[in-house]
Formats: structure tokens, C-alpha cells, sequence
């Protein structure tokens, strides 16, 4: 399910201009706001008594499903004109591309102000902020997941489709999105676990001298790690699991296991079960429900959206679809404007500002490969020994799960404090925390890899008495090769981003920060120097970009050419 | 037998195709041409099988015809109207079933109905008495992942008769079942067709079975390939229910096969050809079959074992090869001057006899020998010997394999190529580096040769 890696697209020059129009609508918004808001930050004492736990924790995950809904209407938008219009899909993957390496905190600011101007004075700002805030960590590989399954549709179903004549909407009700569900299910789980990630973040923020705190469970860990309080973090941590492992049973396996009927072949591996979904389904309840309120609403829908006689044609403005493209080429041409302005504004940066950003940038790139390294040094023997041994899987696999899926933020204050008095400490900690955040994604691709490796093999290679490293050369590397380089694709994008929270710490009432781009983001952003947000931010995202295109899209289209089993 | 079908008054016809070719545009500006100045009508009552080779655009020409696809040039009229867009009194049967894994044998079946807005109940009707028609009552509910090949195809005529149509396209519906269930919904179609019981006025199916041609249809149109032109346009006269055994029905079979083993002869290609080489152009290079040398020297020693000389269509039945997969195999012995196809027979060489007695390294020495005559492996050679570290990286030739070819085809000829040049000990190739090498040739030659 890794997101980057599997579209192919060669170089282009709309990378180029895509990404240079974002930073400077992101510009343009900024100074547009800077300029005319007066907003009084919102901030409370924040009690730290457990009674508060369960609605801290109802607040937090209210937050994430609005952020949730609002990611699936942008995807299913988004990915559907991707795909299926051809000439928007030029310009959408890039800018898809460049926005999902833009770190969640280089968004803080615009969000922010935005947000406050528009309801001054009111708790609902900060709240829609943070909503936002969420929802730029969950959103991009939901888009890439949909657009994904839109492009696979085999060429016979859609023939199918318009040789029957369905409708748009009916294409979509019925083939499209099933098609693409699975995968949207997967992408969704993924979501949810970033903005666990991101959650402390985007619950309690500060910009300029101003501080905002929101009540949920990420205000909470953090204050209780400000102020020393290990009961109440460790006790707030336990609630963040609770509601992570509950939402998994309840909702994400059975959502899962439902979606199996989406896949084209079962093709091996044990079908997901779920025993809630079992109950749900048989339950006479569903039954009515789908007799008495989904097919009618599949029914009208069919109506409603059937096209009618052809109708007069309309002047482009008067359409949505219209007034859409016109409002779009306004805004490009905006933002075209503005990059040129932006270009001069950043070239007359003074050059000490440049070779720090980039000087930045290569210590950060340095610590995401070592925690790279470090990840695949441990993963890849402990995740070959379960892969292989169908019994330590089967009791290893849901204790693993629960550990994945602790956000490593909420862990990190706890690894600062025990490595903080230690030479370069914060050095060993920011890496800690990419491996926190990142090793599983490469821990669960690895397992799939070894236990994907057929019988026959395993069997021709004791046969041949292939033992040690021997064995490992011949069959279990290039076996998984191909899943390693799936994680390592989606642990490299997590580390760049956990960059951002690792490289920069508020911490027991002081500020403790390293050299790195991640820091450079989060304290600009923080300061509101905006100038270098807008620099260290385009930075990170090219050198994201470029370690894409250049390094994983290569590996990753050799690995499916040649390690591949099929 | 061969006719050319004189175009009749538009009145009964139900389809009638105007000239139609259609090209795919490559990105280095050679286009492939697929269907070259196709006319043919088919009228009510009818059932039509379309006969070619695959790769010989014949599906492309179903799509054209149901509305699918468009035609890059000429016109398709369906009742005298031109087709623009998808044909809704067409319906379509696929090879791979192409029903959709999520919706039950039921929903499947409605699709189409849904499609045109009936309402529910009386969608639920109509699909009941489909299902029974077509034998899947009691299977309403399953999901087709649960059905075996021949049931889930069934719900393909089902979903396709269900909007009523009255053109029935089938794209080789019966070739990804096995023998005996094919058979059986062969008949049962026949049944269903003869007798009259679905409203379909006329059925159009694509196929690559002669014998399957000749059992069903009222009429058979012969497509070449390279680009599809209609070589032979036949009418199939025997009543039903066909006898396979039958002397009549045989004899219309060999017959075919008679002039599907010639279709590259047509007087058209040759005239083609013979233009282009007055007119001094540079030659195309000609495709290479994608017979594989195994199922090759297997052939042949076949042949060699009853003297030389066997019936193509007798090889193939035996051999449980369908026409398709036995011409690239002849099309490659005859390219290596191994036999000759004549009169649907298939004829040793000396140069053939020859290799069948032989010992392996001779038989790729005879091999050898004749690849140094095809223009490809000329080509392939000329440029590796005059590189100085005699390599090159795959990539040249795949470019230049693309002006002759279209971007998939090139890739395809390009690994035919290098399979035979490894077989033959030509050249080599390195899957990782993806370069065509040759191997040095002398240890004292290392010197003049050393990479530059």
C-alpha cells in the first residue's frame, strides 16, 4: 500500500511550476492575512485530572473524524478528476506530489491565521485549524490510493460499463469506487495512524508569542510531559491506545473484512475475518436498512443524477464545472505573479540564510538515513524470522500491531527525557523518533515478503543444503527485495516528516532543538519568520521530491521487474 | 466457395461497415494501421464468426462495430444510422467474463437494466426469467468468485441478454473455459439462438477456433493480419444440428484452414510489397513469429516421424493446438527454410529432415545459419561488431524496432530475438545491465577489442 512509489511518472516540468505556485499561494495567503488580522489567542489552564480523559479523548477523536470525512470528499474529488481527466491529471499528480512532501507545520500558519480571521474570537478557529492541520496529514495517500484503483480498472469492466450504458454516476457507484475500495480501506487505516502522529501538533500550537491549546488527548500528553507529570502521561498514553486498538476492532477489521468482496481474486493469504462483522451482518437490523433505506437511496440517486436532454449550452461561468476552471486559471494566474515576486523576494535572501537552509537540509537527510538504516538493521532479521514461522507470526503478529500502533510522538517526550543529559542527546532522540515512527512500515512489509516466499523455493534451497548467509543470498533477499523497497518508501516519506517534531522539542518549560531542516520549520513557523519558513519548507519539499524520483521510483521499478515472484 | 458479398440494400441490413481502418498513433509519428479499408455488411438473422490471428485486430473491429472504439477512418451505420458513441442495442460477451467481483449473479444480470432506468420490480422479473433461461437458478445470490469458469460466463450472456439486444457481440467467449464446458454452452447457445427463445436478431463473434467457426456460424469473414484486411468472406451451409465427424463438415474445415495459412499471401501484401520495393522506400523489417523452438523442433520431428509431410489440421487437433498457437510455429519453420506450408499440409525440407536427424550442437548451427540471413539479426550484428567493447545497451534496438513496430510489439520482437540469438549462441544478453553483447572472440584478440 505505499503511496509515492507506484505511479509512474518521469520527470516533468510541471513539477516545477506546480511547486513554485504552491509556495506562492502559501505566500500569498500569509502576507494577505499578516496584514489585517488582529486575533486574541485563545488559551486555557490545561487540568491535567483524569476525569478529563475520556472527553479529552472524545475531543481528539471528534477532530480526527471531521478530519477524516473532509479527507475522503478531497481524495474521492481529486483522485476522479486525476484519473479520469486526462489533461487536469498533468498538473494534479505533480502538485499531489510536491504537497504531500510539505511537512504538516509549513501549513501551520496560513491554516491558522486563516482560520482565526475568519472567526475571530471564537473557539471554532483554532478548532477548524487543527481540523486542517489533521487533515494535511491524512489526506495525500488517500488520493494516491483512489487514483491508483481508478487507473487499474481493467479494460473489459470498463468496456463493460459503457457498452450497457450506466451512467457517470452509476460507473461510479458501481465500478469505480468498488474497484478502488480496497485500497481505499487500507489507505484509510494508514491515514487514521498519521494523524495519531500528528495529533499532538495540531491540538496545541503557538504562533508568535501567542499559544493555543485545544482539549484532547494531544494537548493533554503534552502538557503532562511539560510539566513532568509522568502518571498522567503514561495514563494518557493508555487512553490513546485504548481508542487506537478499539477503533481497529471495531471499526477498521470489520471495515476491512467487508471489503474483501472488493478484490478482484482472492489470490492466497487468509481472507481478513472479523467477528463483528459477522454479528453486524446478521443482524436483522442491517437487513432492513439495506432493504428499506440504501436501495431506495441507490434508486434515487440513479435518478437524480441521470442526465437529462441535452440542454441549451450554458456560458462557461454559469456551470459549477465552469465557474471552477474560470476561478482556477485566475488563481493560477495569482500565484504565477506572485512566485515571480516570491523568486525575487527569496533570491534577495541573503546567501548566510541559503547555505543554512541547505546546510540544514543535509543534516536532516543524514539523520532520516541513519534511522533508515538502523530500521532495516533491525527489522529485516526479526521480520524474516516471524515471516517464516507461520506459529511465531500467528502469536507475534497482534502484539506487533498494538505496538505499531502507538504514535511515536506521544512515546517521544519519555525518550527525551532519559537521553536529554546525554552527549548530543537530542541528536540520538530525533533519530529514536524516526525509528519509532517509521520501522514498521518496513517490520510489516517484511514479514509479508517472507511469508509470501513459495514452498517449492524453501524446499529446492534445503534440498541444495544452502545454509546461513549462502541461503539468505540465493533466496530470502531478492524474495523480499521487492516489500523492503515498498517500506522503505513509506518509512523514508514518515521519517522526512517526523523531522519536524523530532529535530525541534518544547520540553519541561525549555526549548531544546537540533541543526536540521525539521527545526528550521518549526521554529520559523513558531517565530512567524515567514521568509524562512517558505525557504527551509521549499527546500525540504525538492530534496523529498528528488530523493523520490531519483532513488525509491528507480529501486522500486527494479525491484517489481525483477525480484518480482510473479 | 469464397464469395465477395455484394452490398445489398440498406433495408436489411443491420450493420454495414464503410471503409473502415483504424491506426494507433505512435509518439515517434509511425502509426500502426490494425484494420485496413474494412466493408462488410451483416444482416438480421445472421450469425456471423469473425476468423484471424490474434493480433489481427479483430476485437478492435467488435469494438468498432458495438461503439466502443471509433474507426479512425470510414463509417459504421447501424439500421443506416451512424454509430457515435456506445450502441445500446449491442451487447457484449467477453473472454475474461469481465462481471464485476462485488455485485451477486443477480445484480450482475440487472446491470444493464439499471442502466436504462427500469424500475426494480419489473428488473427483478425480467432477471428471474433470465437466470432460469440461462441455467443459474439457485444462484442468484452467489458472487461469481464463488462460480467455476463455465457458470461465470454464463452470467455473462445473462447480464449481455438481459437489456434485450439485437446485436450480440461475443469476443471469443468460449476460450477461457475448458474443452467440455465450452461445448456444452456452445450448444446451449445454439439452442437458445435456433430456437429462437432471446429476441437477438443477429450474433457477431470473434474467435481464433476454425473448428468452432465452422460449427456455429452461418457465415465466416477471414481476416488477415498486419494490418486486418477481409481475405475471405464464406457462407457455412450445413444445417443443424452440425456433425464434427461429418465429411461435409470436415472438408469445410480444411478449407479454412486452407486460406488462414495462406493469409499472408494475399494479393494485396504482395502487390504492397512489390510497390514498395519500386519505389525504392527502405524496407520494413518484417515481424518475427513468436514460435517458441521447443514446441519447433517437437513439430518437426512429429512430421519427420510420418514421412515428411502431415495435415496441418490433423496436427493441430491432435496436438490440442488451436490454429493460433500452431501458425507462429510453422510461420517460424518456414522462416527458417525448416518446411513449407502447402494446401493446409505441412512439408519437410531436405534442410529440415535434416535438422530433425541431428545432434543438438548441429541443429543450433543450422539455426545459427539461417538467423545470419533475417534482417534483424543482420542489423543486431553489424551494429555489435562495430562498437569497439562489441555491447550495446537494449534500449538502441528497442528504438529502433518502434519505426517498424508498435511500442508493444517492438518490446515483444526484441525478446523473440533475443531468445533465438541465445538459442544459437548469436550473441549474448545480461538481464542486468540489459546489454546485447558478443562473446570474445580469441584471448589474442583482447587486445584490439579492449572496451574504448
Amino acid at each position: 500500500m505505499n503511496t509515492s512509489g507506484t505511479t509512474a511518472l518521469g520527470y516533468s516540468w510541471a513539477d516545477l511550476i506546480v511547486g513554485g505556485a504552491l509556495l506562492a499561494a502559501l505566500a500569498g495567503l500569509l502576507t494577505l492575512i499578516t496584514h489585517h488580522a488582529a486575533f486574541a489567542p485563545e488559551s486555557g489552564s490545561v487540568s491535567l485530572a483524569w476525569s478529563n480523559l475520556p472527553l479529552d479523548a472524545l475531543f481528539s477523536w471528534l477532530r480526527m473524524l471531521a478530519a477524516y470525512v473532509l479527507s475522503l470528499g478531497f481524495a474521492v474529488v481529486y483522485a476522479y478528476q486525476a484519473a479520469f481527466n486526462s489533461r487536469a491529471e498533468r498538473y494534479l499528480i505533480p502538485i499531489l506530489d510536491v504537497l504531500q512532501s510539505i511537512p504538516i507545520l509549513s501549513f501551520l500558519p496560513a491554516v491558522l491565521l486563516l482560520f482565526i480571521a475568519l472567526f475571530p474570537g471564537s473557539s471554532l478557529g483554532p478548532n477548524l485549524a487543527s481540523v486542517v492541520l489533521i487533515f494535511t496529514s491524512q489526506v495525500w495517500n488517500m488520493v494516491f490510493g483512489l487514483y491508483n484503483g481508478f487507473i487499474t480498472i481493467p479494460q473489459d469492466l470498463r468496456e463493460t460499463a459503457r457498452s450497457l450504458g450506466l451512467t457517470r454516476w452509476q460507473r461510479f457507484r458501481t465500478l469505480e469506487l468498488p474497484y478502488a475500495m480496497h485500497g481505499l480501506v487500507w489507505n484509510s487505516m494508514m491515514s487514521w495512524a498519521g494523524g495519531w502522529f500528528f495529533l499532538m501538533a495540531a491540538e496545541m500550537f503557538s504562533l508568535g508569542n501567542k499559544s493555543y491549546q485545544l482539549q484532547g488527548l494531544g494537548t493533554f500528553l503534552q502538557t503532562a510531559a511539560n510539566q513532568g507529570n509522568w502518571l498522567a502521561e503514561w495514563l494518557g498514553l493508555a487512553t490513546l491506545v485504548a481508542v487506537i486498538v478499539l477503533m481497529d476492532q471495531l471499526v477498521f477489521r470489520p471495515v476491512l473484512a467487508w471489503s474483501e468482496k472488493f478484490k478482484m481474486e482472492t489470490v492466497g493469504g487468509e481472507p481478513a475475518r472479523s467477528a463483528v462483522l459477522r454479528v453486524v451482518r446478521r443482524s436483522a437490523l442491517l437487513a432492513a436498512f439495506s432493504d428499506r433505506v440504501w436501495a431506495p437511496i441507490s434508486e434515487w440517486s440513479d435518478r437524480r443524477f441521470r442526465p437529462r436532454a441535452r440542454r441549451r449550452p450554458r456560458p462557461a461561468i454559469a456551470s459549477g464545472l465552469g465557474l471552477l476552471r474560470t476561478l482556477l486559471v485566475g488563481a493560477s494566474v495569482v500565484a504565477a505573479v506572485a512566485v515571480f515576486r516570491d523568486a525575487v523576494h527569496l533570491l534577495s535572501t541573503a546567501w548566510p540564510a541559503w547555505r543554512m537552509v541547505l546546510l540544514a537540509t543535509g543534516a536532516t537527510l543524514a539523520r532520516v538515513a541513519i534511522s533508515l538504516a538502523i530500521s532495516v538493521g533491525w527489522t529485516v532479521p526479526v521480520g524474516v524470522a516471524v515471516g517464516l514461522n507461520r506459529r511465531l507470526a500467528q502469536k507475534l503478529t497482534p502484539l506487533i500491531q498494538i505496538a505499531a500502533s502507538v504514535p511515536a510522538t506521544a512515546l517521544f517526550p519519555s525518550v527525551v527525557a532519559l537521553l536529554l543529559h546525554l552527549e548530543g542527546g537530542l541528536n540520538v532522540s530525533a533519530i529514536v523518533l524516526m525509528v519509532l515512527g517509521t520501522q514498521w512500515y518496513i517490520l510489516f512489509n517484511v514479514i509479508a515478503g517472507a511469508s509470501a516466499i513459495p514452498e517449492d523455493l524453501k524446499e529446492a534451497s534445503r534440498l541444495f543444503h544452502l545454509d546461513g548467509w549462502q541461503k539468505w543470498r540465493t533466496l530470502i533477499l531478492p524474495a523480499i527485495y521487492p516489500y523492503l523497497i515498498t517500506g522503505l518508501i513509506t518509512a523514508s516519506g514518515g521519517a522526512w516528516n517526523a523531522s519536524i517534531v523530532a529535530e525541534y522539542v518544547s520540553f519541561q518549560g525549555h526549548v531544546h532543538h537540533v541543526f536540521g531542516v525539521g527545526c528550521l520549520i518549526s521554529q520559523s513557523a513558531l517565530d512567524g519568520h515567514f521568509g524562512l519558513l517558505l525557504l527551509s519548507t521549499a527546500s525540504l519539499a525538492a530534496t523529498v521530491v528528488l530523493v523520490n524520483r531519483l532513488v525509491w521510483r528507480r529501486l522500486y521499478r527494479e525491484a517489481a521487474d525483477r525480484y518480482s515472484l510473479q | 466457395m469464397a464469395r465477395a458479398t455484394p452490398l445489398p440494400a440498406a433495408g436489411d441490413t443491420l450493420v454495414r461497415l464503410l471503409g473502415v481502418s483504424k491506426t494507433y498513433a505512435q509518439p515517434d509519428g509511425y502509426d500502426i494501421r490494425v484494420l485496413e479499408d474494412i466493408t462488410l455488411d451483416f444482416h438480421p438473422g445472421e450469425f456471423v464468426a469473425l476468423l484471424g490471428p490474434s493480433g489481427s485486430g479483430k476485437s478492435t473491429l467488435l469494438r468498432i462495430v458495438t461503439g466502443l472504439q471509433e474507426p479512425s477512418y470510414g463509417t459504421v451505420l447501424y439500421r443506416g444510422r451512424p454509430v457515435t458513441g456506445p450502441n445500446l442495442k449491442a451487447a457484449m460477451v467477453f473472454q475474461s467474463f469481465a462481471l464485476y467481483p462485488w455485485l451477486t449473479v443477480a445484480q450482475n444480470v440487472e446491470l444493464g437494466l439499471a442502466a436504462k432506468g427500469v424500475p426494480a420490480a419489473v428488473r427483478r422479473e425480467r432477471t428471474s426469467r433470465l437466470v432460469e433461461l440461462i441455467g443459474l437458478d439457485g444462484y442468484e445470490d452467489a458472487f461469481p468468485k464463488e462460480l467455476s469458469g463455465g457458470m461465470r460466463q454464463r452470467v455473462g450472456f445473462a447480464r449481455a441478454l438481459a437489456v434485450e439486444p439485437e446485436l450480440l457481440c461475443m469476443d471469443e467467449p468460449f476460450s477461457a473455459l475448458d474443452f467440455l464446458t465450452a461445448e456444452n454452452l456452445r450448444s446451449e447457445l445454439l439452442d437458445l439462438w435456433l430456437d429462437q427463445k432471446i429476441p437477438t436478431q443477429s450474433i457477431l463473434m470473434v474467435t481464433h477456433g476454425i473448428e468452432e467457426a465452422v460449427f456455429m456460424a452461418d457465415r465466416i469473414v477471414i481476416l488477415s493480419k498486419n494490418p486486418a484486411r477481409v481475405v475471405a468472406d464464406l457462407s457455412v451451409p450445413l444445417p443443424h444440428p452440425r456433425n464434427r465427424k461429418a465429411p461435409e463438415f470436415t472438408q469445410l474445415v480444411d478449407q479454412v484452414y486452407k486460406v488462414v495459412t495462406g493469409w499472408d499471401e494475399t494479393p494485396e501484401a504482395r502487390q504492397e510489397e512489390a510497390r514498395a520495393e519500386a519505389a525504392g522506400e527502405r524496407p520494413r523489417l518484417k515481424p518475427l513469429p513468436s514460435g517458441h523452438l521447443s514446441m519447433l523442433t517437437g513439430l518437426l520431428e512429429l512430421v519427420a516421424d510420418r514421412g515428411g509431410r502431415d495435415d496441418l489440421y490433423r496436427l493441430g487437433s491432435e496436438l490440442l493446438l488451436e490454429v493460433d498457437d500452431l501458425l507462429p510455429v510453422t510461420d517460424t519453420a518456414e522462416l527458417f527454410h525448416l518446411a513449407e506450408v502447402q494446401e493446409g499440409d505441412l512439408i519437410l525440407t531436405d534442410l529440415g529432415r535434416q535438422f530433425c536427424e541431428a545432434e543438438n550442437p548441429e541443429r543450433h548451427a543450422i539455426i545459427h545459419a539461417e538467423l545470419m540471413h533475417i534482417p534483424i539479426f543482420r542489423l543486431i550484428l553489424r551494429v555489435l561488431d562495430s562498437k569497439a567493447n562489441r555491447s550495446m545497451v537494449k534500449e538502441f534496438f528497442n528504438d529502433i524496432l518502434e519505426e517498424h513496430f508498435s511500442v508493444n510489439d517492438a518490446e515483444a520482437q526484441l525478446r523473440t530475438a533475443i531468445y533465438w540469438g541465445r538459442y544459437a549462441d548469436l550473441f549474448h544478453y545480461d538481464p542486468d545491465t540489459e546489454t546485447l553483447y558478443l562473446p570474445e572472440p580469441d584471448p589474442e584478440d583482447e587486445a584490439s577489442s579492449a572496451p574504448g
